[in-house]
């Protein structure tokens, strides 16, 4: 550099004369402090590097899988129900489709759950509740169902918050709804589902569903639930941070539930709803010759379809709170005093035993007395002289107040239990009530008391502590009709058995052994009721050959109630029995018409079903029409008096 | 103005450094963004990087003592442009940092005052007049950086913002600090704390507790974090492979071209990509510290230390923040993060760096 000037001394130059604006050409002065800096960068190169063998060398797996189930969501894939046909195929119960909302349980953060409940009306508890369950028993990558049948502005609300920044958790799935029968048809029978309870996950019975199932609550659907369930499938799905759907990545197809015939012929329960539109009681229908129920119905009806998913509140205190108990069955739970249907059976009992010896009679003036008690019958001047075939024709009471006497409660009760009364039919519904058949052993074991011979006068008229369902009555008539034969009650077609196992088919027939001509001899007394000037002639029909019989049923003493308001309410019960053909009867129906007051007011419920059984009848077979353009019976004299 | 023998004197390795890592950083960009809205990012990036490319070409040309000389009014001028950001800027994502230039570009003055910051602090230094500064100096150049901080701090931009005091702390750290005021620093930064606390905005608050305990609210500002440890993580050691990493691809990753563009990458490329590029940003770095440490004056040296340490702070902190060690404060990643006004602030930085270069063969 010899052409530059030679360099000022700058320490000197300071120090003679400041300058106010130097720069400072010494870029040594700073050295160690450069070195602390190269230092500083080699030690944020290792920090970082390290942090990222912390994550990709040292625990890579553990980043992987929260990758993946960021990435992938599985979601259930509900399997639809069954659906429920009458014996003609005819659908009774479908489904139709409609959104669920999922709760991915992997991603969710529990705070998460306070603002989605509300988001959807759901309580908050409840749902907690559920949560907590559905951890201790199923695995973590199981989403849960929150709520079904998501309503317009349900879906707005999860669209709009199912992105990541906001509950990611929330997913959508196609579910199926039920759709039950407008108005309550065969309500009872179907019965209804719902979601499965908290207490009801604790029982057996429920114990392998889990929390956010839809299982049957009642009926046919809660008991043949595990078939008509099916089993629900899975999707898996990559998702984005959306929840968007982007790939689907393997898709095990749920299995639907298996679709169920059952024995009811819709025409029949048609015809029974509407003659019990408006009415309290119950009506059922058997094939006597196969226990095939044909028709049930019990009225007053629910709307099955208020439950399907989650009931609103509203809707189940109004169920709850009707003092007629909608939801009760009144075909296999109404236990009450059958009166003078019982008759069939106490006539049967006395000809077997031989008590009612040919020539048997009594002389029927208004009543009786027994045991120091007086015995009204229900017609104030009497029948005159009355046997078997005009004791059961006219339902004389003092006819079998004597025989009733004669017979002692111990042989009435054995006849009872014989045709099935006092206890269960074994039909294929839950919660069937078994009645009562009162006997000296019965009171002895209930009440710790010896049975006095007086009681039995009312039960040899069907009254006292003598309670059946409308059930056990059909189902003990058919057996009498049959000439002792009782074929099990059963919903389910017969073909539903075979090609599946875990059906248990209906248990085989019982047999009694009984004498042919004292069956005859009662079911001409029964045949003479309807047609031969008897208490149910409403009930009989042209071309065919009906037998019955009628009841009316005092829930309590009339003398006590004459001065009491609850008089009007406590009215008789109506009670009717049918059977036709009388040779060979293809049908058998009870009816109980509650607060009825005349047995032959139930007469017709049961002339309906069994016309409606032989009119369609008559149209699927070549032959001409039984019924068609007959001239209208006329009932005999007598015929519309009440017993 | 061609005060340089020939471009065979520019600092040829960290150019190619600087484009390597550019280059990677476009790509990484195409498959971050392929398929989605940003999907024409990686072409505007290339242009930033020639747009930088020319821009340290010119600041290399100019005489840095020149620069210096300008920088007071440039500090002015820088300040009247923040301020106007502030009163007209463009506001995205909540945050007013934008100037919109024709053309649907945007500029973003708070990157060009970085630079600008590095020229004041490294003339105000090189002027002091004792061997170090004393109180008084401090507190002169204090109020210098944090009249600007102040305005960025309220845009809100917490990161850089933070920057600033970053090349204020660099340059009074090699002006040779005493150990007296480095504890007063200390103690000042304690108690002022507190009261900076409640300064914060609530998102900023949210941040620095995400940060201590990422858990506390996944779905809120630890859901970013959380989302890029996961990215990071599961790429393992040789990482998903170009655009397959599901983090990127889902966009679970937030923002992966820019502020996570090193999440994205990692998740792709795996921890072997990952010492890779850091070994680039290490070898830069000490590339930029060798210009210092034969830079002609002190002037240069602090050119040459500020832009250094701006580079390493930025890195710190994005990367930090990257793998769960930093807090999330909005910083990009230097040449890698897609961005306009990055791009250039840092091509014209390393133009500075040049600038220093070249002009040790002058006097």
């Amino acid at each position: 550099m010899p052409l530059l000037p030679p360099e000022p001394d700058h320490e000197q130059e300071i120090i003679r004369h400041p300058p106010r604006r130097v720069q400072r050409e010494d870029t040594n002065f700073a050295a160690g402090r450069v070195a602390v800096v190269q230092y500083a960068v080699l030690g944020v190169f290792v920090f970082l590097l390290s942090g990222f063998w912390e994550l990709q060398v040292h625990r890579p797996d553990y980043y992987s899988e929260a990758a993946e189930r960021n990435r992938i969501k599985s979601q259930p894939v509900l399997a639809p129900r069954g659906k429920i046909l009458d014996r003609d195929g005819r659908v009774i119960v479908d489904n139709r489709s409609s959104f669920s909302l999922l709760l991915s349980r992997e991603n969710l953060r529990f705070e998460h759950l306070a603002p989605i409940a509300e988001g959807l009306g759901l309580e908050y508890d409840e749902l907690a509740a559920k949560l907590k369950r559905y951890d201790r028993t199923r695995p973590k990558y199981e989403a849960m169902v929150i709520k079904e049948e998501l309503s317009a502005s349900d879906l707005a609300f999860v669209e709009s918050h199912r992105d990541t920044g906001t509950f990611p958790e929330m997913e959508l799935t196609n579910s199926h709804r039920r759709l039950y029968p407008q108005g309550g048809l065969a309500a009872h029978v179907i019965g209804y589902v719902s979601e499965v309870s908290e207490a009801e996950l604790n029982t057996a019975e429920f114990a392998r569903y889990k929390p956010g199932d839809v299982v049957g609550k009642a009926g046919i659907e809660r008991m043949y639930n595990d078939l008509l369930m099916g089993v629900d499938g899975q999707r898996q799905v990559q998702v984005d941070n959306m929840g968007r759907e982007r790939l689907v990545l393997g898709v095990k197809e749920a299995t639907p539930g298996r679709t169920l015939q059952l024995t009811i012929d819709l025409d029949l329960q048609v015809v029974a709803e509407l003659a019990m539109e408006g009415r309290r009681g119950a009506v059922v229908a058997l094939d006597p010759r196969n226990g095939e129920v044909l028709a049930m119905v019990s009225r007053p009806a629910f709307d099955p379809n208020k439950f399907a998913g989650r009931i609103r509140s509203r809707d189940w205190k109004e169920i709850t709170s009707n003092p007629d108990n909608p939801l009760l069955n009144r075909a296999i739970q109404a236990q009450l005093a059958p009166g003078s249907t019982f008759k069939p059976i106490v006539a049967l009992a006395g000809l077997e035993t031989g008590v009612l010896e040919p020539g048997f009679g009594v002389s029927c003036g208004g009543g009786a007395s027994f045991y120091g008690r007086y015995f009204k019958c229900h017609l104030k001047h009497g029948h005159g002289r009355t046997e078997l075939r005009k004791g059961l024709a006219q339902s004389c009471d003092v006819f079998f107040y004597t025989l009733g006497n004669r017979l002692g409660i111990d042989r009435i009760a054995q006849y009872a239990g014989l045709a099935g009364f006092g206890q269960k039919t074994g039909i294929d519904l839950p919660h069937e009530a078994e009645g009562t058949v009162p006997s000296t052993k019965w009171k002895i074991r209930n009440f710790r008391q010896k049975w006095y011979a007086g009681e039995t006068i009312s039960v040899a008229i069907g009254q006292g502590a003598l309670t059946v369902t409308p059930l056990q009555l059909a189902y003990a008539m058919g057996g009498l009709a049959t000439g002792g034969v009782w074929q099990r009650p059963h919903l389910l077609r017969e073909q539903m058995y075979t090609p599946t196992k875990n059906v248990t088919p209906p248990a085989p027939a019982r047999k009694a052994d009984l004498t042919v001509e004292n069956l005859i001899q009662v079911i001409d007394g029964l045949y003479a009721v309807v047609n031969e000037g008897g208490t149910g002639g409403r009930a009989r029909l042209v071309g065919v050959e009906v037998c019955g019989k009628t009841g009316t049923a005092q829930l309590a003493s009339n003398e006590a109630l004459k001065n009491t308001k609850l008089g009007l309410a406590l009215k008789d019960n109506a009670w009717f029995f049918g059977f036709a053909p009388r040779q060979s009867p293809e049908i058998v129906v009870a009816a109980l018409f509650e607060a009825g007051e005349h047995g032959n007011l139930a007469a017709p419920i049961v002339r309906d079903v069994i016309k409606a059984y032989f009119d369609k009848k008559s149209r699927q077979t070549p032959r001409p029409p039984l019924l068609a353009q007959a001239p209208a019976p006329t009932p005999g004299p007598g015929g519309e008096a009440p017993e | 103005m061609i005060n340089y023998r020939s471009s065979r004197d520019l600092d040829w390795p960290l150019l190619v450094l600087a484009l390597a890592i550019s280059g990677l950083g476009i790509l990484q960009i195409y498959s971050a963004t392929a398929g989605t809205i940003w999907g024409d990012t990686w072409w505007k990036q290339m242009l930033f990087v020639v747009a930088g490319l020319a821009a340290m070409h010119v600041i290399a040309r100019i005489d840095y003592h020149r620069l210096l000389e300008a920088a007071p009014a440039l500090y002015l001028g820088g300040l009247a442009l923040l301020l106007a950001v502030l009163l007209f800027g463009r506001q995205v994502f909540g945050s007013q940092r934008w100037i919109p230039l024709p053309g649907g570009f945007t500029f973003q003055i708070s990157e060009f005052v970085k630079l600008i910051l590095i020229l004041l602090a490294a003339r105000y230094l090189s002027e002091l007049r004792g061997d170090r500064p004393t109180l008084r100096d401090l507190w002169k150049l204090g109020a210098l950086v944090a009249l600007p901080m102040a305005l960025v701090m309220k845009q809100p931009d917490l990161g850089t913002s933070l920057t600033y005091a970053a090349i204020g702390g660099a340059g009074v750290f090699f002006a040779g600090l005493r150990w007296q005021h480095a504890v007063a620093l200390a103690l000042l930064f304690v108690l002022v704390l507190p009261v900076g606390w409640t300064l914060l905005k609530d998102y900023q608050k949210a941040r620095l507790i995400s940060f201590l305990n990422p858990g506390s609210d996944p779905l809120g500002s630890g859901y970013q974090v959380i989302q890029s440890k996961i990215a990071v993580g599961s790429g393992g050691m040789w990482g998903k492979g170009v655009a397959r990493g599901s983090q990127t691809q889902l966009r679970f990753l937030p923002v992966a071209h820019t502020d996570f563009i090193f999440s994205a990458f990692a998740e792709e490329h795996g921890f072997v990509g990952v010492a890779v590029v850091l070994t680039l940003y290490f070898l830069l770095l000490m590339q930029i510290v060798q210009n210092a440490q034969s830079a002609p004056d002190r002037a240069g040296m602090y050119v040459c230390m500020g832009v250094g340490a701006l580079l390493l702070f930025h890195l710190l902190v994005n990367v930090g923040m990257l793998v769960g060690r930093m807090i999330v404060t909005g910083v990009p990643l230097p040449l890698m993060s897609y961005g306009g006004s990055s791009v250039l602030t840092v091509f014209m930085m390393l133009g500075l760096v040049n600038n220093v270069r070249l002009q040790r063969f002058v006097n």
